[in-house]
This record gives C-alpha cells, sequence and structure tokens, in this order.
C-alpha cells in the first residue's frame, strides 16, 4: 500500500528478513517542543487505541498521566503502613525496655507510662514513613537501573533538558513499527524513531 | 521557545522567579555551567574563600581531639553552670537548620513558587547545620566514646542497661537523627531528577559514571514522576509536623526540667518561632553571600528576599511576645525563685547578654516594616547577621543564665568561656559554611526540574489548561 | 596476702627547691642538675651516666625518668627495701581485704584526741574518733582525719641530711656518739609542748645525765596563756575543764572554743549537748551563748549574742565586767547594754553560768575569767593538777631567751624534736640566724623545711601514724599512739631520737613505750593490761583527780589594757593548716574556711567599714608594715568583724614545703612579733594597688537575693530556718510554716516506700560547721583536691558541703552553718534526665550511680535543685598525681579500696556511703542474723560529726532515731514545694537570745 516506503518500515522489514523482528524492539520514540502538544499528542494517541504509552519529560508535565492513561499512585497507602509499624515499634521498644527487660525506680516515676512514651513514638513514626517513601518511591519505579532501552532514542538526553518525549511501548497489543511510527508522526512528533531494546 | 515570561501584564501582577534564563535549556545551561565549570572558571573568590573556611575546619578537628584527650575542663563549663557554650551551639544550629526544611516543606505545601529557586539550598543548609549541631551533644558528654553508642537502643553486652525514655536527651536523640535522616532523603529525592539531567549533559565517562550511579537511572518517564511527586509530598507533608516536633523536644530538655528559667511551658512554640527566625536568617546571610559570588543575581530576586524579610519581621515579633510572656508568668506565678531568675535575667551579671538579645531579635527587626529596608541589599545583610547574633544569645541566656543563679544561693556561679569553647564554635561556622561553599559548587544549587516546571506555568498560568503548582494533583 | 612494696632508689630525693606543681614538667631540667640527680643516674645506669647527664641526651632521660616512676611497682619486685605490710607472713585471723581497726592518738598543740584507724593490708586508710578517749568521744577534728594524707606525702622529708649532703642514720648515731655534751651546759633542746609521758620521762632523764642543759618547750599555737592564767588566778598550774554541757550562760572571751582555738572534738561535743531538742524539757536545756572577738569566729558565728571589739580591748571588757557583776554599769551604746544584759544574765544564772578566755588571750584575761566564775560561784568549770616538772621553759618568753643564747654562741648543741621553729618562731626572735650559730643543731622533723634547712642535721620524722608513742589529754587519761604502718621513709619519733642521744638499751619505740608503762604495772597482769590498753586505746585509771583551787584576788590586778593607736593585728590559728605543718596537705587546703569559705590561701580580714572607707575589695593587696617588719596580703571584707582590726590567720605562705603547700597564702609569721605574738597595736596598712584572686567555694553568702533593681524587694528564702525558743513554744509550726508548699499533686502515682528505707536528718540547732563531715567525706570516698585553678572555675568536688549564710547587716551579723549532702530526692528530678539510665533509685531510697554507665551528659547536675553532683571535668586523680609526682603505689594507699576512683568525664555523688550499707548487710548474712534492718549503719559524716548533728537510718522504722527526729514539727524539707520529697531533712534551729538584746 505504500509507494513511499517509510524509513522506519524499510528498517522493520530489513530486521524481519535478519530475523532481528519487533521482539527487539523496546518502542517508537517522539519529541515535541512543548509540554502542551504532548499532552494533546499524547491524549490523541492514546485515543487511537495505544495503552502501553509513557512519556519522558524534564519536569512533571501536568494533565499527561490522564492523557496516556497512568494509574494514580498507591505510594501513599504504603507509607501509612510504615508509619504504623513506627509506632508499634516506638511503644514496643519502650515497654520492653522499661518495664520488662530492665526495670528501674527512676525519679518515683512509673516503669512504662504513655505521656513520656509519646515523642520517640513520633519520631520513630515519622523516620519509618519517610524511609518506606523514599524506598517505595524508587522501587515502584523499577529504580535505581543503570540501563534502560530508551536511552538509544537519539534525543533521550533531552527529556532532562527541554524536550518532551512520547514513547509507545513495542509491547503494546496494538503495536506495529510502522503504523505506530506514522500515528506518532501524525499526532505531531519529530524525529520519530523506532528505538531498539 | 521561550519558556520564560515576557509577558508584561504579568510581570507587573508576579515578577518573574528567573530572568534571563531564555528558554528551558538556557535555563539548564545557566545552572549547570556552576557545576560543570572547570576549576579556572569558578571564580577565584570561591577558592579563597573555601580556602579560608577550610582551614577553619581543621580548627575544628584539632579542638575536638584536645577535648576529647584532655576532658571537658577544657572549657568553661563548672558546677552549677554544667551546660554553657556547647549546648547553646546544638540548639542554635539545630534551628538555623529548620527554616530550610520549612523553605522547602512547608512552602512547598503553601504552594509558594518563590520557594523553588531557593529550597535546595535551603534544604542542604539544613543538612549541614543538623551535622553542626549533631557534634555538641556526642562531644558534650563526658565520655563520647561511651555516648555515641551507648545513647542509642542497642543492646550492649557491657552493662545490659538500656536508655531511659524519660529524658527528653533520649527524645533529643530520636528527634535530631530522625530529622536529619528524613531532611537527607528529602533533599536527595528532589535531587534526583538534576543529577540525571548533569548525567544527561556529562561529556566526560567519570563524571557519566557518578551521575548515572547518583540519579539512579532516572529517566523522567510519566512512570516516574507520579510516584515521584506523591513522594515529594508525603516528604514534605512529614517533614513540616517533624520540623515543629523536632525544636519542641529540644526545648523540652528545658522545659522539663525543674530549674527556674527552664521550667516553662511557653517553650515549644516559643522556640519553633526563634528556629523559623534564625533559620531565614541564616539562609537570608547565605544567599546573599552565593548571589554575590556565584552571580546568582538571575535566580535569587530582590522578590525572594523581600518575601523573606517579612517572614523575619513576623517570627522576630512573635519571639518578642515570647519574652514578654515570660516576664508576665515570672511575675504572676507569685513564685519567688522564678521571679529572681527572670530579674536576674535582665539585670543580673548577664544583663548585656539578655539585652544583646531583645535587641537583635525584637527591636532590630522591626526595620521591616519598611519595604526600602525590606529590599535593600546591605541592611537585609546586616540584619541576618545580628539576627543571628540575638537569637545565638537567647540560646545562651536561657541556658547558661538560668543555671548561674538557682535555688540556693550557696552554689551561684558565674560562666566564661575558654578560648577552647570560642574556637569549637568558630570551627563548626567553617564546617558549616565549607559545606556548603562544597554544595554549591559541585551540585545544582537550583532545582531544575521545579523551575522549568514553574516556568512553564508562569507562561500558561492564564491558559487555564495547566493550574496550581508543579506538583498539583 | 599482698605485700606492697615501693623503692624510694627509683626517685631522686627531694630537690634543693621543692618544686611547685604546675612547674614541674619545666622544672625537670633544674631537677636533673640536682646531686641527688646524679647519683641516682650513676647507680641506675652505671655504664652510660655520663652520656645520660650531658646536655643533649638529658631530655631522653628525663622520659625515661618519667616512666621509671610508673614502673616503681616493678623494680621494687628486684629490690625490695621493706615492707609496708605490717604482718609478713600470713595469720589465721586476718582476712585480706577486710578493714582492721586500730586505736591510736593524735597530738596537736598539747591537745591530745584519740583515734580509731582503719587500715587494709596495713595502710592506713580513714581516721575516726576513739569512743572511749575523754577528747574525742568518737569523733574527730578535721585536722586529726587529714593528718591522714601526711602519711603518704611524697613531699615529706626521705633521708638524714648532714649539712644539706644526703647522710644516713648510722652515721648520724656515730655522730651523736662524737658530741662531748659534757655537763650539758652548751646543749639545749626544744620541743613542743611535751604531753607524752614517756617522751617526759626520757626529758627526765636527759636533765638527769646533763644537769646544766636546758629544755625548751615552744608551740607556736599552744596553751601557755592558759596555763599562766591558771597560775596568775591559782598561785598553781591546773588544768582548767570549761563543762559547756552543764552551763546555761557562756561567755568567751574571744575563745574560739567551737573552732580553731580548741583542736578536739570535745568542746563541741560538750556544747551541742544540749541544744539537741527531743522533747518540750530540752527546750529549757540550750544554752545562751555570748561572745566577744576580734574575728568572726565559728564560735561568734553560732553565739546568741556576739559583740565585736579588738582582741586588745577584751582584756577592758573582761574588768568591766567584773565591775558590772557588782555594780550595774553605766553606758548607753551597744557595749554598755551588752555588758549589762550578759553582767545580770551571768548573774541569774549563778552556778549554771561559764565564762571561757580564749588561748590568745593574756594570762591576765583567763585570770579574771577565773575570777568571775568564782564570784558567779559557777558548777559549770573543774580543775585537775597539772603535771609541771622544773626547768622545763616554756612558751614565747623561754624561745626568746634560748634564741638569746643561740646568737650568744652559749648554745653549741640543740636538738630539735619536730616542729619548725624558723617559720613559726616569731619574726623579731631572727631564729633561722640564730640556728645558724649553733655548732651542732639536730633537728627531727616530717618535712626538709625552713628549720631543716638552717640546721646542720636534719632527721626525718616518722609520722605519728608510723611510731609508738603515747600522749596524755589534760585530764591526765593516757592513749597509747599505735603505728599503722612501717615507716614508708625509714623516719623515727622523738622518743626513738631520745633514745639514741641517752644511748639507751631500748632504741624500738615499741620497747621505750611499753616498758615505760608496763613497768609501773604488776608483772602478773603487765600482757593483758597492755593488750586491754592497745584494744581500748587508753590506760585505765590514767585519769588524774579533780582539785579544789580558789582565786586569789589580790594577785590580779587588772592592768590597764594598751590604749588603741592604729590598727590592731591579730594572728589566728589556721582552721586548715593549723601552723602551717598541714600546709602541705591537699586536703585541708581545700577544705574551705569555715566562715571564710576561702580554700588554698589565708588571707587579711576586715571589717566591712574598714573596706568601705578604704574603698578595698576582696582580693585587693595591702602592706601591713610595723617598724621594720612587712606583709603583703590579700584583704578580704569579713561582714562581723572589729573595726581598725585586721585579723590573719597563721600557717600559709611556706616559702619551703612541699609541691602542695610552698608560698601559698600569705606568711603572718612575718609579721608577728614575740611582744604582739597573738594580736598588736601600731600596724599600718596601706594598699600596693596589686590584686589577687581569691578562690572561695561560696560566692554568695545571703539567703537574700541581691537587689538588683530599686523598688522590687528582694525575697529571703526559707533554706536555712531557725526561729527562737519562745517563737517556737508560740508556735511549734513556726519553721514549717516559713514556707507555704502548695498542694502537690503528681499525674503520676506515687510510689510506696516499703520496708527498710533509707533517710537522714540533720540537726541545725546542733551543727556547729566545723568541716569535720566535709574531711570525712573526703577521705571516706575517695574524693579528689582540684587545685585553686579549678576551684576557681566552681569544679570543687566535696560530696558533703557546708554552706554559710549570713544573718542580718553585713556589720554586725550573725551566720547559719548549713551542711549539704545529697538529698536522695524519692522524685529524683536527675533521675528523670539521666539519658542511659546511669543514676537511678535502689528500692531502698538510695540515689544510686552507676559510674561505670555515665557518659557526662552533666544534664543531672543542671537538673539538681541542691546541686550536690559533681562532676569529674578533668582526670583529678591523674592530673594530682602528675602534678605532685608522686608514686602511683603511695597516692593509692590513701583510698578507700570499697569506693570506685571515678574516672575522668562522670557525675558522683553522696551515696549515703552505701559501701558502709553493703559491709552491715553482708555482716548481718555473714553471721546469720535475723533479716537486716538497718541498724549498725553509720555514714562517715554522721560518724565523725562532733556535734551529733547528723542522724541516719531506716526512717520506716519507728524506733529509728532518725525516724523520731523527722516526726518533730521542727523537721522541714528544703524546698519541699518542688514535689522531690528529699529524703535529707533538716531540723530548724532553735535559738536562745536574752530578750532584751534581741529588742535593741
Amino acid at each position: 500500500m505504500s509507494h513511499s516506503p517509510d524509513p522506519a518500515v524499510l528498517i522493520a522489514q530489513i530486521k524481519d528478513k535478519l530475523g532481528i523482528g519487533d521482539d527487539k524492539v523496546y518502542a517508537v520514540m517522539g519529541e515535541f517542543a512543548e509540554p502542551e502538544d504532548l499532552v494533546e499528542a499524547g491524549r490523541r494517541i492514546r485515543a487511537m487505541g495505544y495503552t502501553k504509552i509513557d512519556a519522558m519529560t524534564p519536569f512533571p508535565v501536568h494533565g499527561i498521566d490522564e492523557a496516556i492513561g497512568v494509574p494514580y499512585s498507591k505510594i501513599g497507602w504504603i507509607v501509612i503502613c510504615g508509619a504504623l509499624a513506627g509506632i508499634t515499634t516506638a511503644q514496643i521498644l519502650i515497654y520492653y525496655v522499661g518495664a520488662i527487660d530492665y526495670p528501674l525506680i527512676i525519679g518515683g516515676k512509673p516503669l512504662f507510662d504513655f505521656t513520656y512514651s509519646i515523642p520517640p513514638t513520633f519520631e520513630l513514626a515519622v523516620l519509618f514513613s519517610a524511609i518506606t517513601t523514599f524506598i517505595c518511591t524508587w522501587g515502584l519505579s523499577g529504580l535505581p537501573r543503570l540501563y534502560h532501552p530508551s536511552m538509544n532514542y537519539r534525543n533521550a538526553h533531552r527529556a532532562s533538558d527541554d524536550r518532551f518525549l512520547l514513547v509507545v511501548e513495542a509491547d503494546d497489543p496494538k503495536f506495529d513499527a510502522q503504523k505506530t511510527a506514522q500515528d506518532m508522526r501524525s499526532v505531531g512528533a519529530n524525529d520519530v524513531e523506532v528505538v531498539e531494546g | 521557545m521561550s519558556a520564560v515570561v515576557q509577558d508584561p501584564q504579568l510581570m507587573a501582577v508576579n515578577p518573574p522567579l528567573v530572568q534571563g534564563a531564555t528558554d528551558l535549556h538556557d535555563l539548564t545551561d545557566q545552572i549547570s555551567s556552576v557545576v560543570e565549570a572547570k576549576v579556572y572558571e569558578t571564580p577565584l573568590k570561591y577558592w579563597i574563600t573555601l580556602m579560608i573556611t577550610g582551614s577553619v575546619v581543621l580548627l575544628l578537628g584539632a579542638m575536638l581531639t584536645y577535648l576529647v584527650n584532655t576532658g571537658i575542663g577544657v572549657w568553661g563549663n563548672n558546677r552549677p553552670i554544667g551546660w554553657a557554650w556547647d549546648i547553646t551551639n546544638f540548639v542554635f544550629w539545630i534551628g538555623i537548620g529548620h527554616a530550610g526544611t520549612l523553605i522547602s516543606a512547608i512552602l512547598f505545601l503553601f504552594r509558594q513558587k518563590w520557594r523553588t529557586s531557593i529550597n535546595r539550598s535551603a534544604e542542604a543548609m539544613t543538612l549541614f547545620a543538623v551535622m553542626c549541631a549533631g557534634i555538641f551533644p556526642l562531644f558534650h558528654t563526658g565520655r563520647p566514646w561511651r555516648a555515641f553508642y551507648w545513647l542509642f537502643p542497642i543492646p550492649n553486652t557491657d552493662l545490659n542497661i538500656w536508655q531511659n525514655f524519660r529524658s527528653p536527651l533520649i527524645w533529643d536523640v530520636f528527634a535530631v537523627s530522625t530529622y536529619f535522616t528524613v531532611s537527607l532523603l528529602f533533599w536527595y529525592t528532589g535531587l534526583v531528577p538534576d543529577l540525571a539531567s548533569l548525567r544527561d549533559r556529562a561529556t566526560s565517562k567519570i563524571r557519566q559514571v557518578v551521575f548515572a550511579i547518583l540519579s539512579l537511572g532516572w529517566r523522567g518517564s510519566a512512570r516516574h514522576w507520579r510516584h515521584y511527586e506523591q513522594a515529594y509530598l508525603i516528604l514534605a507533608g512529614i517533614s513540616t509536623p517533624l520540623v515543629l516536633s523536632v525544636h519542641s523536644v529540644v526545648s523540652f530538655d528545658f522545659a522539663t526540667s525543674v530549674i527556674p528559667g527552664w521550667h516553662t511551658t511557653i517553650f515549644p512554640p516559643y522556640f519553633v518561632a526563634g528556629a523559623i527566625f534564625s533559620g531565614f536568617a541564616c539562609v537570608m546571610t547565605l544567599l546573599l553571600i552565593a548571589r554575590w559570588t556565584l552571580n546568582l543575581q538571575n535566580l535569587i530576586t530582590i522578590k525572594h528576599l523581600d518575601n523573606m524579610n517579612k517572614i523575619i519581621l513576623v517570627t522576630g515579633s512573635v519571639v518578642g511576645y515570647a519574652y514578654c510572656t515570660e516576664f508576665f508568668i515570672a511575675w504572676y506565678s507569685g513564685d519567688i525563685y522564678e521571679r529572681f531568675t527572670f530579674l536576674n535575667r535582665a539585670f543580673g551579671p548577664y544583663w548585656w547578654a539578655a539585652w544583646a538579645m531583645y535587641s537583635c531579635n525584637v527591636f532590630i527587626p522591626q526595620l521591616y516594616w519598611s519595604k526600602k529596608m525590606r529590599t535593600n541589599l546591605w541592611v537585609m545583610f546586616i540584619i541576618s547577621i545580628t539576627t543571628n547574633i540575638g537569637m545565638w544569645f537567647e540560646r545562651f541566656v536561657i541556658i547558661a543564665t538560668s543555671l548561674t543563679r538557682d535555688f540556693l544561693p550557696s552554689s551561684w556561679g558565674y560562666y566564661s568561656p575558654t578560648w577552647v569553647d570560642i574556637c569549637t564554635f568558630i570551627g563548626t561556622i567553617g564546617l558549616f559554611l565549607t559545606l556548603f561553599l562544597l554544595f554549591a559548587r559541585f551540585l545544582p544549587m537550583i532545582a531544575m526540574s521545579e523551575v522549568k516546571g514553574v516556568a512553564a506555568i508562569e507562561k500558561h498560568s492564564f491558559a487555564g489548561q495547566v493550574e496550581g503548582s508543579p506538583s498539583h494533583r | 596476702m599482698s605485700l606492697v612494696n615501693i623503692t624510694l632508689k627509683n626517685t631522686p630525693a627531694a630537690t634543693p627547691a621543692p618544686v611547685t606543681g604546675p612547674e614541674y614538667w619545666r622544672s625537670l631540667d633544674q631537677l636533673a642538675d640536682t646531686p641527688e640527680f646524679r647519683t641516682w643516674v650513676e647507680r641506675e645506669f652505671p655504664d652510660d651516666a655520663a652520656a645520660v647527664l650531658d646536655g643533649n641526651s638529658r631530655r631522653t632521660m628525663l622520659k625515661i625518668m618519667a616512666a621509671s616512676f610508673g614502673l616503681a611497682g616493678l623494680a621494687a619486685c628486684s629490690r625490695p627495701e621493706y615492707r609496708l605490710a605490717p604482718q609478713a607472713r600470713g595469720r589465721e585471723d586476718y582476712i585480706p581485704g577486710a578493714a582492721y581497726n586500730y586505736t591510736s592518738v593524735f597530738s596537736l598543740g598539747g591537745h591530745a584526741s584519740g583515734l580509731v584507724v582503719q587500715t587494709y593490708e596495713g595502710r592506713p586508710s580513714k581516721i575516726e574518733g576513739n569512743p572511749d578517749h575523754p577528747a574525742s568521744l568518737g569523733a574527730a577534728t578535721a585536722l586529726a582525719q587529714a593528718s591522714l594524707l601526711s602519711v603518704y606525702d611524697p613531699d615529706r622529708s626521705k633521708a638524714v641530711l648532714d649539712g644539706g649532703k644526703q647522710s644516713t642514720w648510722e652515721k648520724f648515731e656515730a655522730a651523736v656518739k662524737g658530741l662531748s655534751l659534757g655537763d650539758g651546759s652548751g646543749l639545749r633542746f626544744l620541743s613542743g609542748t611535751v604531753i607524752s609521758p614517756t617522751l617526759d620521762s626520757l626529758r627526765a632523764e636527759a636533765l638527769k645525765k646533763w644537769p646544766k642543759a636546758k629544755w625548751v618547750e615552744y608551740e607556736s599555737i599552744g596553751r601557755d596563756n592558759e596555763r599562766a592564767g591558771a597560775m596568775l588566778a591559782f598561785g598553781q598550774a591546773v588544768n582548767v575543764h570549761p563543762q559547756f554541757d552543764k552551763a546555761k550562760v557562756i561567755l568567751s572571751l574571744d575563745y574560739d572554743f567551737l573552732g580553731a582555738d580548741y583542736p578536739t572534738p570535745l568542746a563541741t561535743k560538750l556544747f551541742s549537748k544540749n541544744r539537741h531538742v527531743d522533747s518540750e524539757e530540752d527546750l529549757e536545756k540550750i544554752s545562751r551563748l555570748y561572745v566577744v572577738e576580734s574575728q568572726f569566729s565559728l564560735t561568734g558565728a553560732n553565739a546568741e549574742h556576739r559583740l565585736r571589739m579588738q582582741g586588745g580591748e577584751v582584756q577592758k571588757f573582761a574588768a568591766d565586767l567584773v565591775a558590772a557583776l557588782s555594780a550595774a554599769p553605766a553606758g548607753n551604746d551597744k557595749r554598755g547594754k551588752f555588758l549589762a544584759a550578759l553582767a545580770k544574765d551571768l548573774k541569774a544564772a549563778g552556778k549554771d553560768a561559764l565564762v571561757v578566755a580564749g588561748p590568745r588571750q593574756p594570762a591576765i584575761v583567763h585570770a579574771l575569767a577565773h575570777q568571775i566564775n568564782q564570784t558567779l560561784g559557777v558548777a559549770t568549770v573543774t580543775y585537775t593538777k597539772a603535771a609541771s616538772s622544773d626547768r622545763v621553759d616554756s612558751g614565747v618568753d623561754a624561745l626568746k631567751t634560748l634564741t638569746g643564747e643561740m646568737t650568744g654562741g652559749q648554745v653549741t648543741t640543740l636538738i630539735i624534736l619536730g616542729g619548725n621553729p624558723a617559720f613559726t618562731a616569731p619574726a623579731d626572735l631572727q631564729f633561722g640566724a640564730a640556728l645558724a650559730k649553733v655548732a651542732n643543731s639536730i633537728h627531727l622533723g616530717a618535712e626538709d623545711d625552713e628549720t631543716a634547712a638552717a640546721a646542720k642535721w636534719h632527721l626525718p620524722e616518722a609520722h605519728y601514724l608510723e611510731a609508738w608513742g603515747d600522749a596524755q589529754s589534760t585530764d591526765g587519761v593516757v592513749a597509747i599512739q599505735q603505728p599503722m604502718i612501717e615507716p614508708i621513709f625509714g623516719g623515727k619519733s622523738a622518743i626513738e631520737v631520745m633514745a639514741v642521744l641517752l644511748d639507751s638499751k631500748d632504741r624500738k619505740g615499741l620497747d621505750l613505750v611499753k616498758n615505760f608503762w608496763t613497768a609501773q604495772w604488776p608483772a602478773a597482769t603487765k600482757e593483758n593490761t597492755w593488750r586491754k590498753t592497745l584494744n581500748d586505746g587508753v590506760i585505765a585509771g590514767t585519769q588524774t583527780a579533780e582539785v579544789k583551787v580558789s582565786v586569789d584576788s589580790k594577785r590580779i590586778q587588772a592592768m590597764p589594757a594598751p590604749a588603741a593607736n592604729g590598727i590592731e593585728v591579730g594572728f589566728v590559728p589556721s582552721a586548715t593548716t593549723w601552723d602551717g605543718r598541714f600546709a602541705n596537705n591537699a586536703w585541708m587546703q581545700e577544705a574551705p574556711d569555715p566562715i571564710t569559705k576561702l580554700v588554698w590561701t589565708n588571707v587579711a580580714l576586715i571589717s566591712p567599714a574598714m573596706g568601705r572607707e578604704k574603698g578595698w575589695k576582696d582580693g585587693d593587696m595591702v602592706a601591713l608594715t610595723r617598724a621594720n617588719l612587712k606583709l603583703e596580703a590579700a584583704v578580704m571584707v569579713q561582714p562581723g568583724h572589729a573595726d581598725n582590726a585586721v585579723t590573719i590567720a597563721l600557717g600559709y605562705g611556706r616559702p619551703r614545703s612541699g609541691s602542695v603547700g610552698t608560698n601559698v597564702g600569705y606568711n603572718a609569721g612575718l609579721i608577728r612579733t614575740s611582744d604582739s605574738f597573738w594580736f598588736g597595736q601600731g600596724f599600718a596598712i596601706a594598699a600596693t594597688g596589686a590584686k589577687e584572686i581569691l578562690a572561695n567555694t561560696q560566692e554568695h553568702g545571703s539567703m537574700e537575693e541581691p537587689q538588683l533593681v530599686a523598688g522590687i524587694k528582694p525575697n529571703k528564702r526559707p533554706l536555712v530556718r531557725e526561729t527562737t525558743i519562745e517563737e517556737y513554744k508560740k508556735n511549734s509550726k513556726a519553721i514549717e510554716e516559713m514556707n507555704e508548699v502548695p498542694e502537690l499533686d503528681s499525674v503520676y502515682p506515687q510510689l510506696k516506700w516499703e520496708g527498710l528505707q533509707w533517710g537522714m536528718a540533720i540537726d541545725l540547732g546542733a551543727c556547729t560547721g566545723c568541716n569535720a563531715c566535709v574531711v570525712a567525706c573526703q577521705a571516706e570516698n575517695n574524693v579528689p583536691s582540684v587545685g585553686k585553678d579549678q576551684v576557681l572555675r566552681g569544679r570543687e568536688m566535696h560530696w558533703i558541703r557546708m554552706d554559710r549564710y549570713y544573718v542580718g547587716s553585713v556589720d554586725d551579723p550573725r551566720a547559719v552553718e548549713q551542711p549539704i549532702p545529697c538529698m536522695q530526692c524519692e522524685n529524683a528530678p536527675c533521675e528523670n534526665v539521666c539519658p542511659v539510665q546511669a543514676t537511678t533509685h535502689s528500692p531502698e531510697g538510695l540515689n544510686d550511680m552507676a559510674y561505670n554507665r555515665c557518659v557526662g551528659t552533666r544534664y543531672c547536675a543542671n537538673n539538681c535543685p541542691f546541686k550536690v553532683r559533681h562532676f569529674n571535668f578533668l582526670d583529678w586523680h591523674k592530673n594530682f598525681l602528675e602534678r605532685r609526682r608522686i608514686e602511683p603505689e603511695l597516692m593509692q594507699m590513701v583510698y578507700n579500696p570499697d569506693v570506685t576512683v571515678r574516672m575522668r568525664g562522670i557525675m558522683e555523688k553522696c551515696t549515703y556511703c552505701v559501701q558502709r550499707i553493703q559491709e552491715a548487710r553482708i555482716a548481718t548474712k555473714t553471721d546469720n542474723r535475723r533479716e537486716f534492718t538497718g541498724e549498725g549503719v553509720v555514714t562517715a559524716c554522721q560518724q565523725t560529726c562532733p556535734a551529733d548533728a547528723i542522724s541516719f537510718g531506716n526512717i520506716n522504722d519507728p524506733n529509728s532515731k532518725v525516724a523520731k527526729l523527722k516526726k518533730q514539727e521542727r523537721n522541714y524539707a528544703m524546698l519541699a514545694e518542688l514535689d522531690v520529697r528529699p529524703r535529707t531533712t533538716y531540723l530548724g534551729r532553735l535559738r536562745n537570745p536574752n530578750p532584751e538584746l534581741e529588742a535593741s
């Protein structure tokens, strides 16, 4: 159907011949200069029925999550558990060391009392939740990792500077290197590339 | 494109945060250039300053070695004044640290966009201040080699005794160590996207590897940002009560005691206000210096400084109110010891310290009622310094002079510092400045990703499509 | 069992100029130039001594030497010189590590006080009073207790010196044989007051052997005036025994019998006896004390009424009193009123009155006192015959004659048995110069001191705890002086030296003493009697009978008192260094003066009026001059001091003492002359412009807050509470109501303190503030001395301190003393704040310290309302060793092995002598009695208190004394409003003022 063969398509065909097919492809990536364009493009790409869409931006662009259907982060719930863990640890620690393991009369005060256990309890709650938050942030984002296929994209390094990248990943059921690349162009992406994995 | 505002009517209502940068890339360049500069490209005044502060750090090392080898006796502490400069400096530094967290956390929650250009350095300041603070509780003990692990609930085989959770000092241990950890995580989390930019800009292999590792492989994916923003919001959320709790706990060291002048219930709010006050003053000092040595006029604008001066004026007045309350209660309580302590504070042997504190903390900041003063660089520099002097004196007055004359006249005493006291304090200042200078030179002092976000919004805030701060969800 | 060995071969003998502490390292170079050092080096390093002594490698040498101090012990193993443990062979009944107590006796200034000395492995480690001894009655003075430290004083004289050169006892004995003394016309003996019967017998023997010889007794601080006074009044030598406990109205004529004028606990014991109030009747027993004096003495502080006047005016006052007793006196000034009221009171008291005169007052004043007592017909004083042997001259005049003879060359051989006359003799006698004129001068002394320097021969004197001897109290009771330890530095006692001189067959102290006494006992029982004597500490039946004497008033013509001209300077015994013999004793140097609270110095005390008039502040240097005599000293304004008078304590400013005492304070001896031996007129005083920093342990001396803002009335803090008997009778709650305590309510449930609960009650009515408890605690609990510089920083370590507050006008105040140990609060604020649980509460209510847990945050000390916690800011013990170059063994021997020696960087405090509690508990267990109820536990401070002001025990046992006292209505807790619930409480002081004078 295509008379003027698209370079991306050609490459894909060559790959087929060589037996290095789509499975080796990571995604089709394209870049935008403006965040709004990215959001707009993202929304349209999604409308085309793509589900495995991602965006790479120098700062959190607003509306992009809804646009490309990235779910809401669950991190908050995990952190609450962290906080609870902190509180329990503190209470158990203070009760155990003061009233069970080595009871001592101090200042005529009881071996354990809620009042004076409040400050350490609060601090431990904060500490635990902070650490949980920190670990989850990277853990849920699949970080740390030193290599990622998206780095093969020509303009990948500008994603942390002044470009806004749109990604349709290869494992999207609707993914097809040529088609997807065209779609990307059709929503206004520049430098569209089939990025290898 | 031009990411940064030129829109006149917007300029009028809300002067730009970032001037001079023509677009996002330019902005990245501006900020990163400081970090990426070759040694000779960094202004010479920077290296000279670093050299000086560095040598002061050596002084600190020498003092601490001497202290540990000889004993607390090398300080001026005595009976009844068991705590003097040591704990004064501790509270002073902790107080300084608090502004950092407040600026980045509370202003963040309050959607104060102007914070973005200073929050990074404010957070760094917190870290370094807490490091300086941490030195004192450890080294003021008679046996630091024991204290450093007996103060933590680590099962020890030598005595099997645990910690006393009734003791505010143990609360301090928990509060301060938590505070340091959380501030570190908060700061580092904020740093990661910028480290990624540096990685992507890196030309030399080493820089690439180093920043690749530090940035944890951040690639700004939407899937990162969603967690990241949540996390940042949460960290900001818990840091805010943390700050309040930390200085409240510090104030408990005194509030829970029986010593007149210490045993005071208004300490928690009073200390927190004082902390914000001194902290903002210290940020001010640092920004002005950084602005001067690293030519950051474009990034740290008069507007930021003006805002900060307003906060200094408010907190300063709050502190002043606390002073009055103390005196009123001392009179109203009818407790003869309490009453004498406060008379003695203002008119006793240490009257000069008390009046230094009143003038620096309450009277001088009143100048900030006038905008002219708030926007005059020299005025604000001087006031930021006097404020810190005043706040140091506040701690000294509360801690040391309350101890000099307590219940039994027979054991009244007088305290005067030794050269070791003085050099140790100067040493921590040196440590603080050194760390800060190193940070300013080797890490992005401005949170690039955040500034970019703000820039983008300012550009489009009239186009209702994207609203609120970058972190709005 | 362990043998403690020391070889002093390892250390060079004392350098000619004893180096002061801080200069020690700087002085090593000088040290290395001394002959002693060279001989030592040659002995120790025979091969390369030369190399060592040449300047370049000297430094290295000194390092080695420094090391060898530390290695003294090791070196000792190779060549033990002598054993310090008395039992060389193990004994069946001997338990190593257990404390053994032996009786002994301490003699000072003609007074004897019996002791019980605690020893571990033959090392004396604590001194207490012997209950069986009439002058101790179980208590011991601060000086007596501190004398323990002198046993281990490394600066003591270590070797026989012949013209400054090191010599030996053998050489000395040879030299003595060489002396041709003939009939002894050129022979003179000089000693302190001899109260040792053994020595007295040897003296008699000597005076028999050398009929023309003379024996002079001289005490710089002695009882010559008392003796002379008795002579004057009664025409015979009698000892006077005032019964302070029997008297209702007491007048002290410049007699500090509660303080330095009476160096045994007896007077305090008797005086305080009827100041214990346990019942209504006891209120009537409380005596009324009047004091007239110049300086503000401890006795003055305890007086109901005190009249200040120059020392010279006391005589006039006494004479006026004699008159006033017959005819009411004129004069409406303070003195007049005082005199009138006093006379009236004395007459009213009649046989219950008592007038005593101080040893610093001339004979006539004593005679007048006796006369008054007789006129009043008092039954409160007894007399005993005083032993007086002829051909013995005593006192300053005798010394004057002697120095005359010495300068005149009549004296060829002078034997000085103990003492340091070159320092203590009046300046005008030029004793040192005179001594140099004597061909054979032999000085037996504890230190290589001023006298030793001037004498030809110097013999190291054995400490009294190192030598056998005996001492007789004024009432005749004899106590045996038992040694606790071999002479550490190979010294000999006076009797042993006499034995050498007399070439008697007994040369050992033991034989001399034992044979002297057993000879007087029936042969059959002598061994048992001897054993019993050693056990009791006193020889039964040696008490001399009372004699009836009457004053021959014809002999007493009140001679005209010296006309007041200019400033009077008075000399008083130092409460801390006595006449200078304790100058090198760190415990005494750091024991605060009971009134001035100064440490490590004496001062010229002046009245506030004089201070105002001259514009002098504490520490201003002044020059006191008369004729060619000059003394520069720092002044201190002493509230209550007499105007136009200066008082300066003796015993300081030793030019040649050890590393602690040399040039500490000001040598009052420089202006003390034989004609103004105790006080004298006509001194000029002028500021030199210099300033001296004085170290005291208490800055603020009033319970009244300083006036900081005009118009705001300063509060008076109810810390020391006192009231008059009348008030107390009217309202027995008077003491309690001095501080209104709000309803106390804790958020926490109060703990139940059941079973054995320790507590202490201190009776402020009885306490005189004598400092004995402070030193007792220091000895018992290994409390370190810190030195002047550290006291100036406020870092003194005394676990129990004596607070002194002035009450009333600065010109003429009263003073109250308050001992402050740890209060052992039930709700201890210190415990709450310790982060590592280093200080916690024992179930028996003790506030314990776990020293090895303490990290030294000092938070507990900050939060202690009573400031009784003391921090080891530096390594005091090491510091002490370094500054005094003490062999570690020597230093450690003084420690109480039952008490931890605290290291640098930790907190320490009074523990109610927990080691004694444990000891008693273990004892109960070992002789498996019923469960431990806390009987028989006596704290160190309580044990030694001459006023029995401290009670300690189980407060839950209703029969214990402490529980009973705490039930009294005058019992109160300091700062009760803090709800810390102190276990140490105080019994309010009850005074018995004369209404007539109190009104005025």
